[in-house]
């Protein structure tokens, strides 16, 4: 009556060692950037303008990545605009997760007008171009964090919605569902107890994919100049304005780039490697 | 009588061949049954695919409603109960599924899936009560902390067993539980039911196809055929004398387990 298979402990996958420590890098970065970031991001000095990173032929001491156009220092700037990029990323990803998640769960599992409800509404959304959404909603609101954190909300709950709908509705095909009903169980007590830690492993890899949307999302808006002020440093913004003098200052591009490309991949391979490691159904 | 039931009818919609509006039309599955099950007593549910046994133990268990006939459970009829009004009772009829795979949540683990039922009847002292139905179904204590996946078919089978008796019903409905297993498994479960039946005084309605399974359990026997009864006897005196054709034909096709031994 004893055999090994429960004993069998995973390993942490390098994917999960690799995108956690990053995200937690960035994490770590934004909230102590005031007190890591070598200069003040802000600060503007025409006669440092385009100083190389450290390692080339005429860079500047204190200055790692090199300075902008306007002698503003590159890493200071990547530091403080992961500020901006976990807020949008932790709250837009969570508040699109907790009302995409809960309408999917309650659609799929209900069934009947609740469901026809719901999935009218998310076939309706889903008629919108993304972006073009985005961008009608930015004009409306106004631009700031608040508003852009609103658009992702308003565009992106049918990405939860839709695959939670139809995860549940499997799920509740199940007969581990009937045998709640055989105990006792009350309707809603069923859907929280039994589908949920069942749908939970996917609702985990979409929030971290969807945190990772929300970080490109923010960024596009403010290469395109819609997001937050220009004086508050972003990835996109510095990426709007790498790209005019890549020819002369490769570096101001590159560096946010790169950091908005690792962001993105630590996210959506974040949530691969926690399924991997904490789903006990292994597939 | 643990269980009266008169006259069911039991339809269910056909989504298949819904119309773009209005209802879908339905299609009868149970067609006017009438038997009882008294207190105490070993019933046999047989009849081929399709003949509708899982409906009717759905439907006595209530998980289905009946579309009219009475359902009558120790008294009270629970026909047309709402699901509100059963909750209290559900701890007196309980249910094995056929496929534990399906029917134990596969993120819970076993301690918890025969915890939750316990719980919400508001049995003191569950965790004991969980060791105490491990033991009674021959399982060690610490699968209490396994997922169902790590188990065996058959121990699954047997926390699906545990699940049930834990609760300490009156009535159980076992669907098909053991034709996911293989012969030895099957023989294992059936013994531990027969000896749970007996130690416990349950009530034990056994849905099976194979009537061979069903002879060696139960005292009484009712075969289904297209949602309608065609026979309903004691075992014996079906085995020695099946009325109904239909009867014969399941007969047929069970295999013959000693040469020198003539059924029909
Ligand atoms: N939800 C449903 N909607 C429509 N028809 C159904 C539904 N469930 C079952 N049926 C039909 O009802 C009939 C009886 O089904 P049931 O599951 O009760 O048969 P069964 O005797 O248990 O068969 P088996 O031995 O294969 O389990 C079948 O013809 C089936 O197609
Ligand atoms: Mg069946």
């Amino acid at each position: 009556m004893r055999d090994a298979r429960s004993e069998l402990t995973r390993p942490i996958g390098v994917r999960l060692w690799l995108s956690g420590g990053w995200l937690m890098l960035l994490a770590c970065a934004a909230i102590f950037a005031p007190w890591i970031a070598p200069q003040d991001p802000l600060a503007q000095d025409l006669f440092l303008g385009r100083m190389p990173p450290f390692w080339e032929n005429g860079s500047e001491a204190g200055f790692w990545l090199g300075t902008d156009s306007l002698g503003r220092d590159v890493l200071s700037r990547i530091l403080y605009g992961a500020r901006l990029a976990m807020i949008v990323a932790l709250v837009a990803g969570t508040l699109t997760c907790l009302i995409g998640a809960s309408l999917g769960l309650i659609a799929g599992f209900y069934r009947g007008w609740p469901d026809r409800i719901i999935s009218r509404f998310v076939d309706i959304w889903m008629a919108f171009p993304p972006v073009l959404f985005a961008i009608l909603l930015i004009a409306v609101l106004g631009t700031g964090l608040t508003s852009i954190i609103i658009a992702i909300v308003i565009i992106d709950w049918t990405r939860f919605a839709r695959v939670i709908r139809a995860e549940a509705l499997s799920q509740s095909a199940m007969d581990y569902v009937a045998s709640a009903q055989v105990a006792g169980r009350a309707r809603f007590g069923t859907m929280l107890t039994e589908i949920l830690p069942n749908v939970l492993p996917t609702i985990v890899a979409l929030l971290t994919l969807e945190m990772g949307i929300a970080v490109i999302v923010e960024a596009i808006l403010s290469f395109v100049n819609l997001s937050i002020s220009t004086d508050s440093p972003t990835w996109g913004g510095m990426i709007a304005e790498g790209r005019i003098s890549v020819h002369q200052a490769w570096w101001v591009l590159v560096f946010p780039l790169i950091t908005l490309f690792l962001t993105v991949l630590s996210f959506s391979q974040l949530g691969e490697g926690l399924k991997d490691r904490f789903d006990p159904v292994l597939r | 009588m643990m269980y009266q039931i008169r006259d069911l009818h039991l339809s269910l919609p056909d989504m298949t061949r819904k119309p773009l509006l209005g209802p879908a039309p339905r299609i009868n599955i149970l067609n006017g049954l009438s038997f009882d099950v008294p207190q105490g007593a070993v019933l046999g549910i047989v009849g081929g695919s399709g003949s509708g046994k899982s409906t009717l133990g759905r439907a006595m268990l209530r998980l289905l409603e009946p579309t009219s006939g009475s359902i009558t459970f120790d008294g009270i009829d629970i026909t047309h109960q709402r699901e509100a009004e059963l909750r209290s009772m559900r701890r007196r009829f309980q249910m094995i599924f056929q496929d534990p795979m399906s029917s134990l949540n596969p993120r819970r683990r076993v301690g918890g899936i025969i915890a939750g039922p316990l719980k919400l009847h508001g049995f003191d002292n569950p965790r004991a009560r969980v060791d105490e139905a491990l033991d009674m179904v021959g399982l060690p204590r610490s699968f209490a902390s396994r997922y169902p996946h790590e188990l065996s078919g058959g121990q699954r089978q047997r926390v699906g067993i545990a699940r049930a008796i834990a609760l300490r019903p009156d009535f159980i409905l076992a669907d098909e539980i053991v034709s996911g297993l293989d012969v030895s498994s099957q023989a294992q479960v059936l013994n531990l039911l027969e000896e749970l039946v007996r130690e416990l005084g349950l009530t034990l309605a056994f849905i099976s196809h194979d009537l061979s399974v069903i002879r060696r359990l139960c005292s009484r026997i009712v075969v289904l055929h297209q949602g309608k009864i065609v026979e309903e006897a004691e075992t014996a005196a079906l085995f020695d004398a099946p009325q109904a054709e239909y009867t014969r034909e399941l007969m047929r096709a069970i295999p013959l387990p000693d040469p020198d031994q003539v059924w029909i």
